[in-house]
């Protein structure tokens, strides 16, 4: 092999394995950082099973909301059209946070209540996430998810 | 009657647009000087219109217009005057407006400071801009029309989000959309030079000004986008990799590769064919920016969601721009690898490493901002992609910019002394290592707050030595050419920006706690007394203010407000309350009530204290005012001339230099 060809073998070889290096390291930080979204009966069929973390998206019940007498710890019931979720938080609610809202939250199960870690409501009261409003469609087809909360904000 | 003045103005804005986007393109290829001479004109005229009908809008809502479907979404009669102009752009319809306004702004710019340049050229670039122009009027006027009428009248308008109710709201669309829309210039400058064929340096000489006034701009948007989440969302974070915020975040990254990679083809003739590519990625990804804003398709603070047809417009026109241009580009870029050799050690392979890593990253941000969509479409379920992964991945990419960077200025073109280098790196090593020491001794060993002094003295010490160098070996007057003089600011913002970032992060004390009226809670040295709530009421809200007295060693420090706002339309709005300083900032905002019938008393609360958060800011100013301070070098204005021969020797001559 003539010095030319070795230089840009080693070249060659050097862009190849930063690539490895570059794809093998985006690809553990997504595997790592990758929430999936489910709703209440998704979550009570079993489909978060495989999942330690992951986000729970539906309505708050009304009425469910309570909170403890001497701390900042929270519950509430989030649901869908045919199931249900305990969910325990401690913290603040984000402002739009209350009854009959859509809201995300992130955290885990432990026994057959969910933990949230971060809580989330939209900015707009008659603004449903997208994603949710798929997810909730995808969990029950057929049935005719909240048509108002699917609507857009009208512009 | 107005309104229809200004739907009226719209559509002979597109029209002019048309114009101006094709004939001095014709005219160019065919060279025709009559139909060249179009393009001045027509931007002028559709500059004339655009601003007519964007002070129509604004006129609407001064007159509160309800008339106007879009005013009476956005603004009601209790809503004060200067936030009725910020509601303008408040919502998508006004937002491209206001976007287009722009554009006629940088149109009319060029028109008028480039009468230097040669005429086949600058018709180009206007044609250019003007196809750009034709796509977003023909977007406002089928799909989105801010002058839609609403009968019957109601007598009285919806509301402003409340959110967007801030002073900072004010300047944050506007500055962002400076930057957003300026490389369009940056972008029609290269398709300009790929359509003449005509490669030597000129063209890059004469676009280097706009980017970098651009790239100030948008830095300056970004930083502004940063306050005013701080602000205004209640949760004191500064930066949350919000789909929004990634938006606008690549084409700063793709921006700033951009600006290196532009001295290099300007002074050297290397690099031209990535220059050109770089143009036209910062371009498509501040569209891909408006898109991801625009049509909904992510959820995020901004998503004020809309019909599909907008989205799909916008996937079209994407799709036309980036296809057509790397078309384009593959047809005409320069296949032989030009400019002058260099070796291993030497400014262009700083510059490239820079340029690399800032590309990746901003590809990076690209592949976990787009993965829930890839994940939605490939039916991998509902997937979205957690902040770690962005801070991770871009810390890594980011190490080597930063461990380069106090050497810029230092590099020679070509090649370059190694001696001088290692002494840069001894001095600033060691004060990196000195002030990381002290900086353990005084937190507790926290990593964080280690790595960031280091890394901030590593760059911002660096970039002073040379300060100082050029302080003291050149003659008063010449030491800061306005070029050098950006760079320097923009790098020292760089270790600023840092210190503020890792410090912030590493001691920050952020507590929610639940506090009962005359109760105290200490965090970080400070003790926060709350002292109850009271009524309160504004122009257009009516809410809770909290009274929160802050004491240091017993001695009263702040007194300060935090509100919990509710809106006529019975949205409610976090207001915090911050007690700004140079090295802490402290942040009171309000929870909830713990009894909603007795706001009286117990609540929750956020006390927050956030040492160096400001510089955070202050770093990203430090990077504007690098750009606007580049691109105000006399040698960008002085040596334009008219006749393309004389160029080459010019840039040989500074290369020299």
């Amino acid at each position: 092999m003539n010095p030319t060809r070795k230089r840009r073998l080693i070249i060659v070889l050097l862009v190849v394995a930063a690539a490895v290096v570059a794809v093998g390291l985006t690809v553990f930080a997504l595997q790592q950082n990758m929430n999936y979204l489910f709703t209440p009966s998704q979550v009570q069929t079993g489909e978060a099973r495989s999942y330690k973390t992951f986000r729970l998206g539906g309505m708050v019940k009304a009425g469910s909301i309570q909170r403890s007498s001497d701390s900042l710890k929270v519950t509430f019931t989030v649901v869908d059209a045919s199931g249900s979720m305990p969910v325990e938080y401690t913290g603040i609610l984000p402002d739009l946070f209350r009854d009959n809202q859509s809201v995300i939250a992130t955290g885990h199960m432990d026994n057959a209540r969910f933990i949230a870690t971060e809580v989330l409501a939209k900015h707009d009261e008659t603004y449903m996430p997208k994603e949710l409003k798929d997810a909730m469609a995808k969990a029950h087809q057929g049935k005719q998810v909240n048509e108002a909360a699917g609507q857009d904000k009208p512009q | 009657m107005t309104p229809e003045l200004g739907q009226l103005a719209l559509i002979l804005a597109l029209l002019l647009a048309f114009t101006q986007g094709v004939l001095p393109l014709v005219g160019a290829w065919r060279n025709n000087r009559a139909l060249m001479a179009v393009a001045r004109t027509a931007a002028t005229g559709q500059a004339v219109f655009v601003t007519m009908a964007f002070l129509l809008l604004v006129w609407a809502f001064l007159q509160f217009d309800f008339s106007v479907q879009y005013v009476a979404d956005n603004s009601n009669l209790a809503l004060p005057w200067y936030y009725r102009i910020a509601a303008v752009w408040g919502a998508h319809e006004g937002s491209l407006l206001l976007w287009i306004f722009i554009l006629n702004l940088w149109t009319l710019a060029l028109a008028v400071l480039s009468r230097r340049l040669p005429e086949v050229f600058i018709a180009r670039v206007l044609g250019v801009l003007g196809l750009v122009s034709v796509g977003f009027l023909a977007f406002i006027i089928f799909t989105s029309n801010p002058f839609m009428r609403l009968l019957p009248m109601p007598p009285d308008g919806g509301d402003l989000n409340p959110v967007l109710q801030d002073p900072g709201m004010t300047f944050h669309p506007p500055v962002l959309y400076m930057g957003y829309v300026g490389f369009s210039v940056a972008f029609a400058f290269s398709i300009a030079a790929l359509l003449g064929g005509e490669l030597e340096q000129a063209w890059v000489r004469w676009a280097r000004p706009w980017t970098n006034v651009a790239w100030g701009f948008l830095s300056a948007g970004i930083v502004a986008g940063s306050w005013w989440a701080y602000a205004e969302l209640g949760w004191g974070g500064w930066w949350f990799w919000d789909p929004v915020e990634n938006a606008s975040f690549m084409p700063w990254l793709v921006g700033a590769a951009l600006i290196h990679a532009q001295a290099v083809t300007e002074k050297r003739g290397g690099l031209r064919a990535w220059t050109i590519l770089l143009s036209i990625f910062a371009f498509s990804l501040s569209l891909l920016g408006t898109f991801l804003v625009r049509s909904g398709v992510l959820t995020s603070v901004h998503a004020f969601a809309s019909d599909p047809k907008r989205g799909l417009f916008i996937l079209c026109f994407l799709a036309v721009v980036v296809g057509g241009s790397l078309l384009l580009y593959a047809l005409r870029a320069p296949k032989v690898a030009g400019g002058k050799p260099f070796s291993v050690v030497s400014r262009e392979t700083a510059i490239l490493i820079g340029n690399l890593m800032l590309t990746v990253a901003a590809a990076m941000v690209l592949l976990g901002t787009l993965f829930p969509l890839l994940g939605d479409a490939l039916n991998l379920g509902k997937i979205s992609v957690g902040p770690p992964y962005f801070g991770f991945l871009f810390t890594l990419l980011m190490i080597p910019v930063v461990l380069l960077l106090p050497f810029g200025p230092y590099l020679r073109w070509g090649k370059s002394d190694t001696p001088v280098l290692k002494r840069v790196m001894w001095r600033a090593g060691l004060a990196a290592v000195a002030c990381a020491i002290v900086a353990a001794l005084l937190t507790d060993g926290e990593g964080k707050a280690i790595a960031g002094t280091a890394a901030a003295v590593w760059c911002g010490f660096g970039t002073l030595l040379y300060v100082f160098k050029r302080w003291r070996e050149m003659p008063a007057g010449r030491r800061y050419p306005a070029e050098m003089a950006g760079m320097l600011l923009a790098h020292f913002g760089v270790g600023v920006f840092l210190a503020g970032v890792l410090l912030t992060n590493a001691l920050s004390v952020e507590r929610d706690v639940r506090m009962s009226p005359g109760q105290t809670s200490s965090i970080g040295g400070y003790d926060f007394r709350f002292d109850g709530v009271q009524h309160t009421t504004g122009p257009n809200w009516q809410g809770d203010q909290g009274t929160v007295t802050v004491m240091r060693s017993g001695r009263e420090i702040a007194v300060m407000h935090p509100q919990k706002r509710t809106y006529t339309r019975g949205q409610v709005q976090t207001e915090s309350a911050i007690n700004p300083g140079l090295f802490r900032d402290l942040y009171v905002a309000l929870g909830e009530p713990m009894d909603r019938t007795q706001p009286e008393g117990a609540w929750a609360l956020r006390l927050y204290d956030k040492p160096f958060v400001r510089w955070i800011w202050a770093g990203g100013l430090f990077m504007m005012l690098g750009g606007f301070f580049a691109a105000a070098d006399r040698r960008f204005r002085t040596k334009r001339v008219a006749e393309t021969e004389a160029v080459p020797a010019a840039a040989l001559q500074e290369s020299r230099a």
